[in-house]
């Protein structure tokens, strides 16, 4: 569950985002859209408590992120899983290491470790790669890697900034199912995107920002935001063509 | 937990030193050298000390010479005064006779030439040995306030050189110790922060999947460590080396022109390492410390 009251977050004179004020559910698909600068990663570092909020409460799976010492930060972590559209994979350490590393941060045994590991990889369709380092998997491979380590400890979040960014369209539908697998057995997903056909085909609630501000919530939407102004406005605007899709 | 923890950063720390094999071996390298000029001034410091120390006991008799009419009876009470002050080890009278006695035994074969003098020209003397050496001025200044006495010989200016260029090197060497371990810190910190800086990525994504700061910096720091100790080892081992030798070569000549003999090996090697160990294993943690504090900032 992630929640954000009146939240702001400026750097220097200029708008991260501004008077966010957001709920997202346990159990939630969420889709965070919106143009570059729009303030989606300054959404999704606040709830890493990356960077502090000026203004605002955020709550994630109950902690008061706001009121975090620097000590609790770890903690908060582990209870959120994050995937990135560079993977972020430990170049010397192999795929199952890769994925027993987020074991071993919190002290699992080695018998946990040895038995959840194959069985996770498996889970993701790797687990013949366990062996390989990163560098000699495909892309797709590295971002099932990549998920594999972020959902190992069952956070009941996981955060995916643009997790098909570096993917061709199959691959990328491959990792959405995965996702929606994982979404299915409880865990929350917040993912930033970009890609206009897998929010469209998934059918899930869209969250837009612009300018750091929400300015669509939809429980089942579409992307609706488009990178040219005039486009935008031929097709959105009030008189649009696509008018009753999107605001 | 905490068992399991240490497990995990020294099995890491193992793991990374073989990975980052040039790295190490800069690290290690670095240090090395650092303790073996260390050490040399170490061995320096330790046998001036030792020299001195004896040398200092070749110079610590005061010599009262008696004018002939000073009775024996004044002599004791003189003797009396001076055993009583501070810094004398204890103060004894030598009668003319057994000062000549004395030169015939130093002179050895030589002695009959004494023989020749029709009268004893040495005088009845006070002889005050000191034990503490800075304290040799009162006793002389105190000696002078008594009536009956012809002159006094100390070698004040002798021991006052000694004393003073013994403690310039040892000054010197302690200055130049601290600044190499100042500079070992700074150089193992530095190599240090090319690791961590090829790892600010790797330190990065731990930090992402919920990695408390020890958990990151315990490898390192045990990586700090170990390549401290193996450093203090290697050079430790060198130093014996060499200072064996030294004593091979040197450790007659020097006992013939100083009559002092040199630290004996194992004695200086056996805490030589000790503290080889104890700071290497320090210096490594410190750079690594040092090195990691700016990429564990969240």
């Amino acid at each position: 569950m992630i929640v954000f009251e009146n939240v702001t977050k400026m750097y220097g004179n200029n708008v991260g985002i501004e008077n966010v004020s957001v709920h997202i559910d346990k159990g939630d698909f969420v889709f965070l859209v919106g143009p570059s600068g729009a303030g989606k990663s300054t959404f999704i570092k606040l709830i890493l408590k990356e960077i502090c909020e000026d203004k605002g409460r955020i709550l994630v799976n109950g902690m008061d992120v706001t009121r975090l010492s620097n000590r609790q930060i770890p903690k908060l972590r582990r209870s959120i899983g994050i995937v990135f559209q560079d993977f972020r994979l430990l170049p010397n350490k192999t795929v199952e290491e890769n994925v027993a590393f987020a074991m071993e941060i919190i002290h699992a045994s080695r018998r946990a470790i040895r038995r959840n590991v194959p069985q996770v990889l498996n889970l993701m369709g790797i687990g013949s790669k366990a062996k390989k380092y990163p560098h000699e998997l495909s892309a797709g491979e590295q971002q099932r890697v990549a998920i594999a380590r972020a959902v190992i400890n069952n956070p009941t979040v996981l955060i995916a900034d643009e997790p098909t960014g570096n993917l061709d369209p199959d691959t990328a539908w491959d990792i959405m199912q995965l996702l929606d697998q994982i979404n299915r057995r409880g865990t929350t997903i917040v993912m930033v995107t970009h890609a206009k056909d897998i929010v469209d085909r998934m059918g899930k609630r869209v969250i837009a920002i612009d300018k750091g501000r929400i300015v669509r919530d939809d429980k089942a939407g579409l992307y609706g935001y488009y990178e040219d102004e005039d486009a935008h406005s031929f097709f959105c605007k009030p008189g649009g063509v696509f008018n009753n899709h999107v605001y | 937990m905490f068992i399991r923890g240490i497990g995990h950063a020294i099995k890491q720390a193992f793991i990374q030193i073989f990975r980052n094999r040039a790295m190490s071996f800069a690290s290690l390298f670095s240090i090395t050298a650092m303790l073996l000029i260390l050490g040399l001034f170490f061995i320096l410091i330790v046998n001036v000390s030792v020299i001195t120390e004896s040398a200092k006991k070749q110079f610590d008799t005061i010599q009262i010479y008696l004018l002939d009419e000073t009775d024996r009876a004044t002599a004791v009470r003189m003797i009396d005064e001076l055993s009583k002050m501070d810094g004398v080890a204890h103060a004894w009278y030598l009668s003319k006779d057994d000062a000549m006695a004395e030169y015939k035994m130093k002179w050895g074969d030589k002695a009959y030439l004494l023989d020749g003098f029709a009268e004893n020209p040495l005088p009845n003397s006070i002889r005050v040995k000191l034990s503490d050496l800075e304290k040799s001025d009162a006793v002389v200044e105190k000696a002078r306030t008594f009536q009956g006495i012809e002159d006094i010989k100390y070698y004040k200016t002798a021991v006052d050189k000694l004393l003073k260029i013994t403690s310039y090197i040892r000054m010197g060497a302690l200055v130049i110790i601290l600044s190499l371990v100042a500079v070992s810190v700074v150089v193992v910190a530095n190599t240090t922060k090319l690791t961590v800086l090829a790892r600010a990525r790797e330190i990065s994504i731990m930090k992402y999947v919920g990695a408390s700061n020890w958990f990151i910096r315990g490898p390192f720091l045990v990586e700090g460590m170990l390549i401290g100790f193996i450093s203090a080892a290697l050079s430790a081992a060198l130093i014996a080396l060499v200072y064996h030798k030294i004593m091979e070569l040197f450790g007659t000549d020097m006992f013939l022109m100083f009559s002092v003999r040199m630290v004996p090996a194992a004695f200086l090697v056996e805490n030589l390492i000790m503290i080889f160990a104890a700071l290497g294993i320090c210096i490594g943690a410190f750079g690594s410390i040092i090195s990691m504090r700016r990429f564990l900032d969240t």
